[in-house]
């Protein structure tokens, strides 16, 4: 598992699946994919680097602590579900907004919000357990 | 026409909470005062009682209500009449007198705030259940008294006593509790009625119906319970381990007559049979004899007055039962006048144990001259006690024995009872007012001065308050007595008490009899005392041990069913779980005939001849031979690795059927999961140690086999048979129709979840994100237990024995393995299991130690 070649092209997988999962993420309204999927092969690359080089750089790599990302990804959610509130609407109400950049327009809304929270908390959880148990004992959880 | 006063009914019970929240916030600021300033809150409340009076008077009743839970038409509702009025006002009126008595009692005390709020919160809960009309509220109420009294009762909580007083009072009135609620949703049921007012006005009542039985059995334990009837009475003397003014307030106008109002409450629609009467009767009597027999065996003040409560609440309660006319009229009287004497008394007592030191009998003497305004409170307490004419007390006596006017031998029987347990209480009474402060002086434990106002306060009040009472006694007829005694009766009530002594009246000497009876027994208080301890001890046991036997029985019994069902077997969790899996497959399918939509109908005709190879693609049969394949590694794999990874190939190829299908998003995600389960199983497997190898023997492999097989074509069959019939397509042309119009979404799939079930993908995500925190948890104590024990690892589970929290050392056979493994990172240990000794002795030659280094070297070198 741990050969030479894995670990030299194993960054490149991992930059590459994490850009892929955010694209995934992204255009789930219209075509396959989705915050659920896109979390899925976000947490698939972590897994990649964690078995790559250790689970403590995966972790340094991450910055934020991958439980910390599952946690802001409910509360961004639930976050994004309370804006209809103030539009007098009931919870989780979908709000869009389109935003006209140079020609192109960029749809906006609190479902993307929603999605974009449902990839963070299934990427956060499956990262922390994948992580957790590819580290080893002496390692900090 | 009802005046509108919804508000401020409502306010009465809900000001105690708020006084109580503020509580410990100004007893810091106003430390010596805070009894004082606290106070006003009940005192406010009691003047506004005493402005209802007028409103009662006039119209009979006041009603109120709030919205509560409007979806099930349930009101908060509020309902003042002469009875509750009258409770109201008792418990408001000495709750100002208790609050203030408190702050003195415990001054310097540092939990006197947290007190106080819990003082306040129970007068609050209290004055709830007397005023509440909805009977879920008063049920609410109920409980709300039953849980601030364990706070009050174990509030001192480094005695053991104490918290085993708090515990067994919240146990008993807690059964009742629950049947009360039993009795409240039954009532409901049969007659569609939350409102006691409701029911009070139904016609006929309850004891014509079928269930009546029931209903009364349902109110009678949750009053007796609260109430302290025999043989669930031994709480009550056992909740003395809570400071005197908890004690003084509990047991003398609120919880304890709790139980009383509910019965007063309910006697209109379930009073009047023979069987309240007969057990109301009974069980009274048995309670007011046994008590105040209690009350004479003790030589604790404190005690002596809480056997003698009991004794009082038996009166009460028998002259319920009696329900006629001047028994019930007996009963207000008695109400008024015993909340009176012993809330006094217990607050004298109090003083003297706060002053003297002690609350022994026998330690105390001749106080009078060092205490002589707490001599003269107890005094006109005594007199009340004793049911001497000054006292309103004289005159509930009188109202009792009125009943002889109907004489026939049950009535003579009862006669009695009454005026053996009244003289009884009455000696009582007399020895805890004339002993401890006539007879010579002792030296008592702590010299003996002058209790200060804030003790002197409530007792004086009361006792003055009990003589106002019946030297005005037209104002306490019309006011007190008359308005209560109508709703019970339910019909007008027209008070006759009198001044003027009939002397060709028995009933007068009857009262004479009884102080005659009174005086012997109080001379004889001693040869009593050791006569009624010997039998005692010939008993050998008390309601109270046997209280205690049945708990722990209870813990055992507990603890017995939790090793059956919480046994930490996990293939025994899995068996477990999959055989109910098969019964729910199988049972419908079989048992209800869903399977019969599977079998060729006669109209098919000779079905076999049109059967034909299904018409499929190359690839489409490349799937299924894939997924043929993946299912043949399984079985075949040498290892549980390999299994893992069969598995794998399994959902691949489901997820290749989900492509072809038309269903990307499903697809994608199976794979997704496919891929995850399969690396994190294998991480599991090294992490945690697991065998790699599959030792079961074969009646476990024949077991789940059979298990994987019923569960496997249940569930294939169950979708067929689902797939057999017509698919709805509501739903999902509505989905189609409205995507991209109101949800902006071409993706079906993603929009329903992310926006027409949002909030069930929110729940999901929690969910998920709760089953990581659990699962790192266990990766983590796992762990720990390696981390603290190097030298000792955990035992390597044996046959899917998963013991993650496996951070207590086992004793085992440990074998170690041969030096080539180097640092030992696990052995494996057989860890028997005391039900499969015999089967883990049988695989014994299978489990052969293998160095975990050469396993380890797969995943990391």
């Amino acid at each position: 598992m741990n050969t030479v070649i894995f670990r030299t092209i194993a960054p490149m997988i991992v930059s590459t699946v994490l850009v892929f999962s955010l694209y995934i993420c992204l255009r789930g309204h219209n075509e396959p994919g989705g915050g659920f999927i896109g979390g899925l092969i976000a947490a698939s690359a972590i897994a990649i680097l964690g078995m790559a080089t250790s689970a403590a750089k995966a972790r340094r790599a991450l910055h934020v602590d991958p439980l910390a990302i599952a946690g802001f990804g409910v509360l961004m959610a639930a976050l994004s579900g309370l804006l209809s509130i103030f539009n007098g609407n009931p919870f989780l109400t979908s709000i869009w907004l389109y935003l006209d950049i140079g020609g192109s327009t960029v749809p906006l809304s609190t479902p993307l919000i929603f999605d974009l929270g449902v990839y963070c908390v299934v990427f956060g959880t499956i990262a922390s357990i994948a992580l957790a148990l590819e580290g080893d004992d002496t390692e900090e959880l | 026409m009802v005046p509108n006063i919804d508000a401020s009914i409502a306010l009465v019970a809900i000001a105690p909470f708020v006084a109580a929240a503020l509580a410990p916030l100004l007893h810091r600021f106003t430390k010596p005062l805070a009894g004082w300033v606290l106070a006003l809150v009940p005192a406010a409340i009691f003047v506004f009682l005493l402005g209802l009076i007028e409103p009662v008077l006039a119209t009979g009743a006041i009603s109120a209500r709030i919205g509560w839970v409007p979806a099930y038409g349930l009101d908060l509702s509020f309902y003042v009449d002469g009875l509750s009025l009258t409770f109201a006002l008792t418990i408001s009126g000495i709750g100002a007198l208790i609050v203030v008595y408190s702050g003195a009692y415990l001054a310097g005390h540092p939990h006197l705030g947290r007190f106080l709020a819990f003082l306040l919160a129970f007068m609050g809960a209290m004055l709830g259940l007397v005023l509440a009309d909805n009977m879920l509220a008063l049920f609410m109420f109920w409980e709300l008294t039953a849980v601030t009294s364990f706070l009050l009762i174990g509030f001192d909580a480094v005695r053991a006593a104490a918290r085993r007083g708090a515990i067994q009072a919240l146990v008993i009135t807690n059964i009742g509790g629950m049947a009360l609620l039993a009795g409240v949703i039954l009532v409901q049921q049969l007659t569609g009625e939350w409102e006691l007012s409701g029911l009070s006005a139904l016609e006929g009542g309850l004891q014509n119906h079928g269930l009546y039985g029931l209903v009364l059995g349902c109110f009678l334990v949750a009053a007796f319970t609260k109430s302290a009837q025999f043989p669930l009475h031994f709480w009550l003397p056992n909740a003395m381990e809570a400071p005197t003014p908890v004690s003084a307030f509990l047991h003398s106008a609120t919880m304890v007559q709790a139980g009383v109002y509910l019965l007063a409450r309910t006697t209109p629609w379930l009073g009047d049979t023979v069987a309240w009467t007969t057990i109301l009767v009974g069980f009274g009597s048995v309670t007011l004899i046994w008590g105040a027999l209690g009350a004479l065996k003790q030589t604790d003040l404190k005690q002596m007055l809480a056997q003698s409560t009991i004794a009082s609440l038996g009166l009460l309660v028998l002259l319920i039962g009696l329900g006629t006319e001047t028994a019930i009229a007996g009963m207000v009287i008695y109400f008024v006048a015993h909340a009176l004497y012993k809330a006094g008394l217990f607050m004298v007592v109090g003083a003297i144990d706060h002053e003297a030191g002690t609350r022994d009998i026998t330690a105390l003497g001749g106080l009078a001259g060092k205490m002589p305004v707490t001599f003269a409170a107890a005094a006109l307490a005594g007199l009340g006690m004793f049911g001497l004419p000054p006292t309103i007390a004289f005159f509930a006596k009188e109202e009792m024995y009125l009943y002889l006017l109907s004489p026939d031998w049950q009535a003579l029987t009862v006669l009695a009872v009454l005026i053996a347990g009244n003289a009884l209480l009455a000696a009582v009474g007399a020895l805890v007012v004339l002993k401890p402060f006539l007879g010579p002086a002792t030296a008592t434990p702590k010299s003996a001065h002058e209790a200060p106002l804030g003790l002197l306060a409530g007792p004086v009040i009361l006792g003055i308050a009990g003589v106002a009472a019946a030297l005005w006694l037209d104002g306490f007829g019309m006011i007190v007595l008359e308005p209560a005694a109508t709703a019970i009766l339910g019909e007008p009530f027209e008070s006759h008490l009198t001044w003027l002594l009939n002397l060709a009246s028995p009933v007068i000497w009857l009262s004479v009899f009884t102080w005659l009876l009174a005086v012997l027994a109080y001379r004889q208080a001693g040869q009593i005392r050791t006569l009624l301890r010997r039998f005692d001890t010939a008993l050998g046991w008390t309601a109270d041990t046997k209280f205690d036997a049945v708990m722990f029985g209870l813990i055992r019994f507990a603890g017995a069913v939790t090793r059956l069902l919480h046994h930490g077997r996990l293939e025994v969790y899995l068996v477990t779980v999959f055989s109910m899996l098969a019964l729910a497959l199988v049972v419908p399918l079989f048992g209800l005939g869903a399977i019969a939509a599977l079998w060729p109908t006669a109209e098919l005709g000779n079905w076999g001849a049109k059967l034909a190879w299904p018409d499929m693609q190359l690839h489409e049969w490349g799937v299924i031979v894939l997924a043929l394949a993946g299912l043949g590694a399984v079985v075949a794999a040498p290892n549980r690795l390999y299994s893992i990874l069969a598995v794998g190939i399994q959902g691949t190829a489901v997820a290749l059927i989900f492509l072809i299908f038309g269903a990307p998003d499903l697809a994608f995600t199976q794979l997704m999961v496919e891929i995850l389960s399969v690396v994190i199983l294998a991480l599991v497997m090294t992490r945690l140690n697991l065998d790699e190898r599959d030792h079961r023997p074969f009646e476990d492999w024949a077991r789940d086999g059979t298990l994987a097989l019923v569960c496997g074509a249940g569930v294939s069959l169950l979708l067929m048979v689902v797939l057999s019939g017509t698919l709805d397509t509501r739903l999902s042309d509505f989905f189609i129709a409205t995507s991209v119009p109101i949800a902006h979404g071409a993706n079906i799939v993603n929009v329903i979840l992310v926006d027409y079930r949002g909030f069930d993908t929110l729940g999901e995500i929690s969910v998920l994100m709760a089953a990581g925190i659990a699962i790192l948890v266990l990766v983590r104590s796992s762990r720990k237990g390696r981390l603290l024990s190097p030298s000792t690892p955990p035992p390597a589970p044996v046959r899917g024995w998963v013991s993650l929290a496996s951070a207590e050392p086992v004793p085992s056979k440990r074998e170690v393995p041969a030096a080539k493994a180097g640092p030992v990172k696990a052995t494996k240990a057989a860890r028997p299991k005391p039900a499969a000794t015999a089967k883990a002795a049988k695989a014994g030659p299978a489990k052969a130690p293998k160095p975990t280094a050469t396993r380890r070297k797969r995943t990391t070198p």
